[in-house]
Parts: C-alpha cells; sequence; structure tokens
C-alpha cells in the first residue's frame, strides 16, 4: 500500500481498519510535487499538498474551479499534508477532488515499473473506494485542460459542519462559444458509489442554451443520473433535493454572469 | 517490526530515538521525547488536538508517523509556549478565559499561530474558518476567536 500524505490511510490504520504488509512512503520521491502549465494543459503532480494547489497562481488562473473547492476539503491542518493524487486513488464519492476532475475532464497519468499509460478521469472512479488503478501502479500526476476565456465553472457543497463531508456537492464546467454551451459537465459529490457525471443534466442544459430548464425539469434529469445513498441522518431523497437546487444555481450562473469568479 | 533510528529537531533540540515505524508523531513527542503538550484526542485527524508544526505547517500529529520525521523541524506546544509570539497568544487566552479543562488548547495555540504567520490581520470570520477543525468539547468557541482576535489587533498596534 502507498503511504503519501496519509490523512486517509494513516486513520484507516489508527482504526484498524485496514493492515497493509508493507507501506511504501512516497513523500520523499522528487519531482510529484510540481505544477506547471505547458500549452494549454495544466500539469499537477500527485504529491502536491492540497494547500500549495488552494495557493498557486497557476491553478487560480488556468483551474479556478480547484481553487474553489479545495477551501471546502477538510481543515488547513489536513490540507497541508494531504496530497492532490492520494485524494484521488482514495475515491471517496464524498470528496470533492474525484468530482472536480470529472468536471474538468482531466486525464491521470500512472506509472508501473511495465511503463506508463494515461486514464480520463471518467474512466478511473469505478466504485466505492475502488479505481482504474491495478496493482503496481502509481498516480504520478494529472493534466488539466487550462479554462480558457469562454469556459465557465461552478462549486458548491452543502455539508453540516464547515470542513465536514458533504452531504451533496456539485461541481461544473462548461464552454460557451458562438452562442452556444458546449459539453457541460456537472459531477456530484455524495450521490452515487463514486463521484458521479450527469449525462442526462449535461445534455439537458446543452440543449436549452441560452433558455434554462425549469427547476422539475431539472430534478427529472437528476432522477435519471443520481443514485444518492442513504443513511441514519440523510436520505436519499435530501441529498436530491440538495443537487437539484445546486444545479439549479450553477445554471443560473453560467447564464447570468458565464460563471467566472 | 524492527526499529528504525530517526535524528529530528524538537523545540529547536535535536533528538535520536530508535522506533517503530509504525509509531505516530503524537505518540513519539508524548512517549519518546516525553513532551506531554500535545494531546492525543480521537486520533484520526478530526479533533485537532495532537496539531503540531512539521517543518512550520501545522498537521495533525496522529496522521505522521514518527519515521516520516527523520530531518524535520518539530515545534509542539511546549516550543511555542517558550517564543515571543506563543506566550502572547498563551497570555490573550488565560486574559479571554479561552479554555476549561484545556484539552483542546495546544492544538488550537498551534493552529492559531500559523493563522496569524499567513494573516496577521484576520477578520473574525478566518479566524472561526481556521480553527473549524480544532474541537472544544466546553464549548468555549467564542473565547478562544476573541484571544486570536485580541492577538491580531495588538500586533497591529504595536
Amino acid at each position: 500500500m502507498i503511504l503519501a500524505g496519509g490523512q486517509s490511510v494513516i486513520p484507516a490504520l489508527n482504526m484498524r481498519l485496514n493492515e497493509p504488509a508493507v507501506l511504501v512512503d512516497i513523500n520523499k520521491v522528487p519531482g510529484l510535487g510540481v505544477i506547471e502549465e505547458k500549452g494549454g494543459v495544466l500539469r499537477i503532480g500527485a504529491l502536491c499538498r492540497h494547500e500549495q494547489v488552494r495557493k498557486s497562481v497557476d491553478v487560480s488562473a488556468h483551474a479556478p474551479l480547484l481553487t474553489k473547492a479545495l477551501a471546502h476539503v477538510a481543515h488547513p491542518a489536513i490540507r497541508n499534508r494531504g496530497t492532490f493524487g492520494g485524494s484521488l486513488c482514495n475515491a471517496d464519492a464524498a470528496a470533492e477532488l474525484p468530482a472536480c476532475v470529472l468536471a474538468l475532464g482531466a486525464t491521470l497519468n500512472v506509472e508501473s515499473a511495465e511503463g506508463s499509460r494515461a486514464i480520463a478521469a471518467e474512466d478511473f472512479f469505478f466504485g466505492f473506494f475502488e479505481t482504474a488503478l491495478e496493482e503496481g501502479e502509481v498516480l504520478a500526476s494529472i493534466d488539466l485542460p487550462v479554462l480558457g476565456a469562454t469556459g465557465r465553472h461552478f462549486f458548491d457543497e452543502a455539508a453540516r459542519r464547515r470542513g465536514d463531508y458533504a452531504l451533496a456537492g456539485l461541481a461544473a464546467a462548461a464552454r460557451v462559444e458562438g452562442g452556444r454551451m458546449i459539453a457541460p459537465r456537472f459531477a456530484f459529490i455524495s450521490c452515487g458509489d463514486r463521484p458521479l457525471l450527469a449525462g442526462a443534466l449535461g445534455e439537458l442544459v446543452a440543449t436549452r442554451y441560452p433558455d434554462a430548464p425549469a427547476e422539475d425539469e431539472i430534478a427529472e434529469a437528476l432522477a435519471r443520473d443520481l443514485e444518492p445513498p442513504e443513511d441514519a441522518v440523510t436520505s436519499s431523497a435530501a441529498r436530491m433535493r440538495i443537487a437539484t437546487v445546486l444545479a439549479a444555481r450553477a445554471i443560473r450562473e453560467f447564464q447570468q454572469n458565464g460563471g467566472r469568479a | 517490526m524492527s526499529r528504525r533510528a530517526i535524528t529530528l529537531r524538537v523545540n529547536g533540540e535535536e533528538v535520536t530515538a530508535l522506533v517503530e515505524p509504525r509509531l505516530n508523531l503524537a505518540d513519539f513527542l508524548r512517549q519518546e521525547a516525553e513532551l506531554t503538550g500535545t494531546h492525543v484526542g480521537c486520533e484520526h485527524g478530526v479533533c485537532g488536538a495532537c496539531t503540531v508544526k512539521v517543518d512550520g505547517r501545522a498537521v495533525r500529529g496522529c496522521l505522521m508517523l514518527a519515521v516520516q520525521c527523520e530531518g524535520a523541524e518539530i515545534e509542539t506546544v511546549e516550543g511555542l509556549a517558550a517564543s515571543a509570539q506563543g506566550s502572547e497568544l498563551c497570555e490573550a487566552f488565560v486574559e479571554q478565559n479561552a479554555l476549561q479543562c484545556g484539552f483542546c488548547t495546544p492544538g488550537m495555540l498551534i493552529t492559531a499561530a500559523e493563522l496569524l504567520d499567513d494573516n496577521p490581520a484576520p477578520t473574525r470570520e478566518e479566524v472561526r474558518d481556521h480553527l473549524s477543525g480544532n474541537y472544544c468539547r466546553c464549548t468555549g468557541y467564542q473565547a478562544i476567536v476573541d484571544a486570536v482576535m485580541d492577538v491580531a489587533a495588538k500586533r497591529e498596534m504595536s
């Protein structure tokens, strides 16, 4: 098992939920903690700390969705240590970053002794804490297309406490070009066993642009896209309601001010 | 698992020890370095009582292994309290009654010190946000935020 920031792995060890025979600490591996923009692609090293990414000028210029979302990730002392790549590999359906990379259409660069391969974000998250990573593979970096002048983004979530996991949340991105909305991607948090890309909603929003769908139409589309889980305190219907409200808010922002922060 | 030798600096002093790879930093500080100011609460990163500075940044002592701190500079509440900046914070906590049982206080102090390093004139909302990962079960948040605001105001005047 790989130990990066350890902000999920070590709690699991402390609680005896996990007993790996070998723990490989990658914190001192050089070259994994770099953020750089080159030729329209923003590359974030897997070992970049959340606070490093949140404060990065390159990230706020080229992927402001992440800057916004990272303010919701846990607390400063956790963000000082937790890593961007670690959060993706942990693949918690209630975490912010997996939904962000889905919304942004990121590519995950994976390395192993056999070589390297690139995995699209939509092919990376399989299910409950499950990813496309094979035995012996390590996530090295994440490539994101830079947000151009026509790019739009939205992030918000509802949580019981500051820094807590979201009851439901939304990371969304789109481009508006020549009076058309192109490839709107709505990725929902805590609305399934993994971050879910809402295809029916995306299609509805793109077809209707420049008009916005009504709230009941949004809810209808989301009923096809999402499967919010239920627990002792939050019903599936409550999560669905939050998801609908967030989607309506995102769509409104995309129409009104273009979603530019 | 065999013990590993580690050398690190704790509050400015070099410490060398033989530790189990599984030993976390908070337990190392309490049991090996005999600095019991760092408190262990939830042991999964939620309560913030074990917060210490590693190479200048506040981290959870329970979510780092001691062996990962080879060569690192650690600051605990003992080190902070001995500094001019830390004692100013401690005095403000006493002045404002910002502690009752005191269990959360070391983590609160380290977290507040980090905030004031980065942002010397925070708003009340920013203080609350920065301290949101530190639990106080005596429900003393109001007074804790007051104490941090007092220190910020005092430093701004001087």
